[in-house]
């Protein structure tokens, strides 16, 4: 592993071709860390979006006006602001504001860091528009399926839960593909509040070894790749998903 | 196609291609004929390139580039720069001249040009909460500090010293997160953290470790500009010469510094 390491010094050494991620460790842990840190705040954002989207458009079919108007107002503010502004707020107006702990260096912090705030930030901007995907799919379920069940006695959460949505999410899965893979590259935006991501941590490198023309084609290869596997296993899950003659 | 627009196809070819002639001559003759110097400066650095009331960028080093303007008879435009991108504007041609408090480093010179001798000076420190009682480098192990992006002392922090380096866009966000309290300590060039230690807002903080990495900083030109290094060359000798270094850090509050005292004597 260390020859495979060392002919990539060669290589900067021969041709300028400069890639320090790869045969300096000190780099390459960086760039690791890096893509863990992506790969992570993408799994807890798209876990957390969908929870959101699912039960965003459970309330919006509420009977109650004023929690329909909540979830109206979430979607507004959430899907008309540009994410990194939505960002720079919670990390700097609202997490500012919030109570500080005692930290093990003997000083006060926030109560959460700027990991947890992009996870939340994010999954509140890519939740917006699941609860509209999921709305749309929830529209596209027949009046007649959901009387029917009423007849047979289910209750509404029963409906929700058991009829309504898992015939939606067959209708929205492409939408919410798109959804997903958008927010996958979103979480490049964390990089402006000191999340060490993949983005964060290329930038870190070009800096200081100034091989910025390298790293941004790491950089576009390694999110095609990343977004790439996503995608697969979206596509796959939708093909595991299909009911003949449904959709 | 009329005749007409096919006329006017040709000159614009030709006028480009004039144009991109004279932008592969030297650098110095564009200016003039442009008639403005542009320079690339820092605007989030109090005092050595930084933003007045309104919005003008002021400082030490918008001084010297205004210096320089003068000397070549043109009008001079600042163009506020990080130090992320700062080599980059240089190298495409979006300024002329580069003059932000950047640490010249061998790395460096085979980027952009660096004409000798150095203008100024600083090394590294950093500002934290008096009350955290911090003595030495190594007291950062383990500890989250703030840094800006593109600061070449931040890999020197996190290896040699064990800090979580925590960087930031501009000084203005790091700032803000040391006094939100998500970094224990922001590592910066001591010169622009002798200057906060003396605003009144930040008086619980402190610089209290020893200076590191006293590094020269160097001004830049594009890469074979020669005749314009030389010029530079020949203006900072004779910043050095005329006490106009040691002048305008009195101008702007800075107190002298051992590198510009010595380079003046050495110059006299």
């Amino acid at each position: 592993m260390e020859f495979f390491f060392d002919w990539f010094r060669v290589l900067n050494q021969e041709t300028g071709v400069n890639l320090p991620f790869l045969y300096d460790s000190y780099d390459r842990n960086r760039i690791f860390n890096g893509f863990l840190t992506t790969i992570w705040l993408s799994l807890v954002c798209l876990f957390f979006s969908v929870i959101i989207g699912v039960i965003g458009a459970w309330l919006q079919a509420s009977s109650f006006k004023i929690t329909r108007r909540i979830v109206n107002g979430y979607i507004q503010l959430f899907r008309n602001t540009p994410p990194l502004v939505q960002l720079y707020f919670f990390y700097f107006a609202i997490g500012t504001m919030l109570p500080r702990v005692e930290n093990d260096w003997g000083g006060q912090s926030p109560l959460l860091g700027s990991f947890a705030w992009a996870a939340i930030s994010l999954s509140f901007f890519a939740g917006a528009f699941n609860v509209e995907i999921f709305r749309s799919g929830i529209e596209a379920v027949p009046k007649s399926t959901v009387e029917a069940a009423e007849a047979l006695g289910f209750s509404k959460l029963q409906i929700y839960k058991d009829i309504t949505l898992p015939l939606a999410f067959r209708v929205v899965l492409p939408a919410l593909n798109n959804n997903l893979v958008n927010l996958v590259k979103t979480t490049t935006l964390a990089y402006a509040i000191a999340v060490p991501e993949l983005l964060y941590e290329a930038n870190q490198i070009w800096s200081d070894n100034v091989n910025v023309t390298e790293m941004m084609i790491f950089l576009l290869l390694a999110y095609f790749v990343l977004v790439g596997v996503l995608v697969g296993g979206m596509n796959r899950w939708e093909r595991s998903m299909k009911i003949p003659g449904y959709g | 196609m009329t005749l007409k627009t096919i006329k006017m196809l040709a000159t614009v070819v030709v006028a480009s291609t004039i144009g991109l002639a004279s932008a592969s001559a030297d650098v110095l003759d564009t200016i003039k004929e442009r008639g403005k110097l542009i320079v690339g400066v820092k605007a989030d650095y109090k005092p050595y390139g930084f933003l007045d009331t309104s919005g003008a960028v002021i400082g030490i080093e918008p001084d010297l580039a205004s210096d320089v303007a003068a000397k070549l008879g043109v009008e001079v435009e600042f163009v506020p720069v990080v130090s992320s991108n700062r080599m980059q504007f240089l190298e495409q041609g979006k300024i002329d001249l580069m003059i932000a408090t950047m640490t010249d480093k061998p790395d460096r010179r085979d980027v952009v040009l660096i004409p000798d001798p150095n203008y100024y000076s600083s090394g590294t420190n950093i500002l934290s909460l008096k009350s955290l009682g911090l003595k030495e480098w190594e007291d950062l192990r383990g500890k989250p500090v703030c840094g800006i992006q593109g600061a070449f002392y931040n890999k020197a922090t996190s290896q040699n010293y064990g800090a979580e380096i925590v960087a930031f866009k501009g000084t203005a966000e790091a700032y803000s997160a040391l006094k939100a309290g998500n970094c224990a300590a922001f590592v910066y060039d001591d010169s622009a953290i002798v200057a906060k230690t003396n605003d009144p807002e930040w008086a619980d903080y402190e610089m209290p470790l020893p200076t590191i990495d006293d590094a020269p900083w160097g001004l830049a030109v594009q890469l074979g500009e020669g005749n314009f290094a030389a010029l530079m060359s020949e203006m900072i000798v004779d910043w050095h010469k005329s006490g106009r270094i040691l002048e305008l850090e009195t101008k702007w509050g800075v107190a002298n510094t051992p590198f510009a005292k010595a380079m003046n004597e050495k110059y006299k």
